[in-house]
């Protein structure tokens, strides 16, 4: 066999081979939405979003999950945030070529990939245990402590991808460092930073297992923080493994809607992307 | 328009030059050295800029002329593991010294750079954004700052119907013209160019060429070039730079004609670079 054949077979092989992972990986997603599509959309109706979780045996909906779940989402992102574009801004434009720096990004890295079980036994220990009591507001500290690293990186990379000509261009004119990132860098990153965001809010919005030990569940509407919150994710923990199968249908549900929203939020993550790159 | 003719490969028109008021000294550099970490990038140069005037830094890429520049404004000292000996006087005062404000120097001493770099905000915005930090002017004031620095900069005319519009929406010579605009809004006593049309077609080339010719009355002004003709069309004197070194300097016309050292005629007539 010459060389251009054996070539040509090599690269023939290495295409079937890719391409049948990418074949296998496609059936498992492709199942999974199947499933869950064929399963939850049956119990979607008006009482989904109009009635809360009912006892066993009776009608009902997922009102206060829902509820529990957007509010604990936005309050851990409203802490996430902050705290994770400031240190992003620090790693990208003030700690360059620091130790300290370096540490940091380490760190975070870590923390992005530590499972949410530990950052879930980490604030019951730190909150739950303090206080006395399972509590939404410990849920929403736990769903920060998973935003913040998403956000931490997606802003560095985004700052990272401003020009160096557009920092000096604003450095030469005699303006501060602080002032350069507020009225040029930030603008210039917004919807890189918006995207990191939305990626950091479809990340928190599913998390079971930190709320499992922080916000624990809640049958009825509640709004105090002080007090267990229900959630979508541990509502369909728990309902999944019921013995009901009313409950179980919820969980479908509920599972279902979860789905869709990450789905809708990384959409939207992507189209503000593209958009900003055709805007350039 | 003098015919150069000494010239072998490039016709080189130079600039008949308006030599009714003598120039006065803006800046002193006296022997300047810089360096990147271990790399001695700037060898003992001293240079006079003359106030009113346009002076042309060329040279081979690597040569330094850039990192001269730099040094001006004093852009170097953002990155760390780089810095300068010497003195550079703006007005007879030190640039270089300790205690001198940056911020001040950089109203004082503006920067065009390369590639056009207007700020993601509309074109009114982003020639007042110098001026927004530096005072609160009242609106009426500001318009007219920022209506007079689109004029010299030679871009009103093009951009007063969309002054609301994304700087980022204009061509690239209309940013680079924009960015002229809001260094000199800033009413600065020297402008650095730093291969401002390197990233242009011959068109908008040609119309910042213009601009520059238009503000030559105004500013002390320093290009750093690897277009000679350009050098040769716009600049009243032009500094030559080789390895770091300062080989030679004088009035244009001289420098492309009658150059005094033999490797500043082998650049410039094509023999190397």
């Amino acid at each position: 066999m010459n060389r251009l054949a054996r070539r040509k077979l090599t690269s023939m092989l290495a295409l079937a081979f890719a391409g049948l992972a990418t074949l296998i990986g496609l059936f498992f997603l492709g199942a999974i939405l199947w499933t869950l599509v064929g399963k939850g959309v049956a119990g979607v109706s008006a009482a989904t979003f109009t009635q809360n979780t009912p006892p066993p045996g009776s009608a009902g909906g997922l009102l206060n999950a829902i509820y529990g779940s957007v509010l604990m989402t936005a309050i851990g992102l409203a802490i996430g945030a902050p705290v994770g574009i400031l240190a992003g801004t620090y790693l990208a434009e003030y700690g360059r070529g620091k130790k300290l720096s370096t540490v940091v990004r380490f760190v975070n890295d870590v923390l992005l990939s530590a499972p949410s079980i530990i950052v879930g036994l980490f604030v019951y220990e730190l909150l739950v245990v303090r206080m006395g009591h399972f509590s939404a507001l410990a849920g929403a500290v736990a769903l920060a402590v998973i935003a913040i690293p998403v956000t931490v990186r997606t802003t560095e990379d985004m700052l990272n991808l401003i020009p160096q000509g557009m920092k000096d261009a604003s450095t030469a004119l005699g303006v501060q460092h602080w002032r350069t990132i507020t009225a040029v860098i930030y603008p210039a990153a917004r919807s890189g930073i918006i995207t990191g965001l939305l990626l950091a809010l479809a990340r928190i919005s599913g998390e079971t297992a930190p709320l499992l030990f922080t916000a624990l569940n809640n049958q009825f509407w509640s709004n105090d923080l002080n007090a267990p919150m229900a959630n979508l994710p541990v509502v369909i923990f728990q309902f999944a493994l019921s013995p009901y199968e009313d409950w179980q249908q919820l969980a479908w549900t509920g599972a279902l809607l979860i789905t869709v929203t990450i789905l809708l939020l990384s959409i939207a993550a992507r189209s503000i992307v593209r958009s900003a790159k055709a805007g350039r | 328009m003098i015919e150069a003719t000494s010239v072998e490969r490039v016709t080189l028109h130079v600039r008949e030059r308006d030599d009714s008021t003598p120039a006065e000294t803006k800046v002193e550099i006296r022997k300047l050295d810089f360096y990147y970490g271990e790399n001695h990038a700037v060898k003992d140069v001293s240079l006079v800029l003359p106030d009113k005037r346009i002076t042309a830094f060329i040279g081979p890429s690597g040569c330094g002329k850039s990192t001269l520049l730099r040094t001006l404004n004093r852009m170097y000292a953002l990155y760390p593991g780089q810095r300068a000996t010497g003195e550079i006087l703006l007005d007879g005062e030190d640039i270089l010294a300790r205690g001198v404000d940056i911020t001040q120097l950089r109203y004082r001493v503006g920067m065009v750079f390369q590639k056009p770099t207007p700020f993601p905000m509309s074109v009114y915005e982003n020639v007042a954004f110098g001026l927004r930090l530096e005072s609160r002017l009242p609106k009426s004031v500001m318009d007219d700052r920022v209506e007079g620095a689109l004029r010299d900069a030679a871009l009103w005319d093009e951009v007063h119907d969309k002054l609301g519009e994304d700087g980022r929406s204009l061509s690239g010579g209309q940013q680079q013209r924009l960015c002229v605009a809001r260094t000199i809004a800033l009413q600065p006593e020297v402008v650095l160019l730093d291969e401002p049309t390197a990233a242009l077609d011959p068109i908008s080339t040609l119309r910042v060429e213009e601009t520059l010719q238009n503000l030559r009355e105004k500013f002390c002004i320093v290009i750093v070039t690897h277009n000679l003709q350009q050098a040769a069309r716009i600049s009243d004197y032009t500094a030559f730079m080789y390895l770091g070194e300062l080989v030679e300097v004088g009035a244009t016309a001289d420098v492309f004609t009658r150059a005094k050292q033999r490797r500043t005629d082998d650049y410039i007539t094509g023999r190397f670079g």
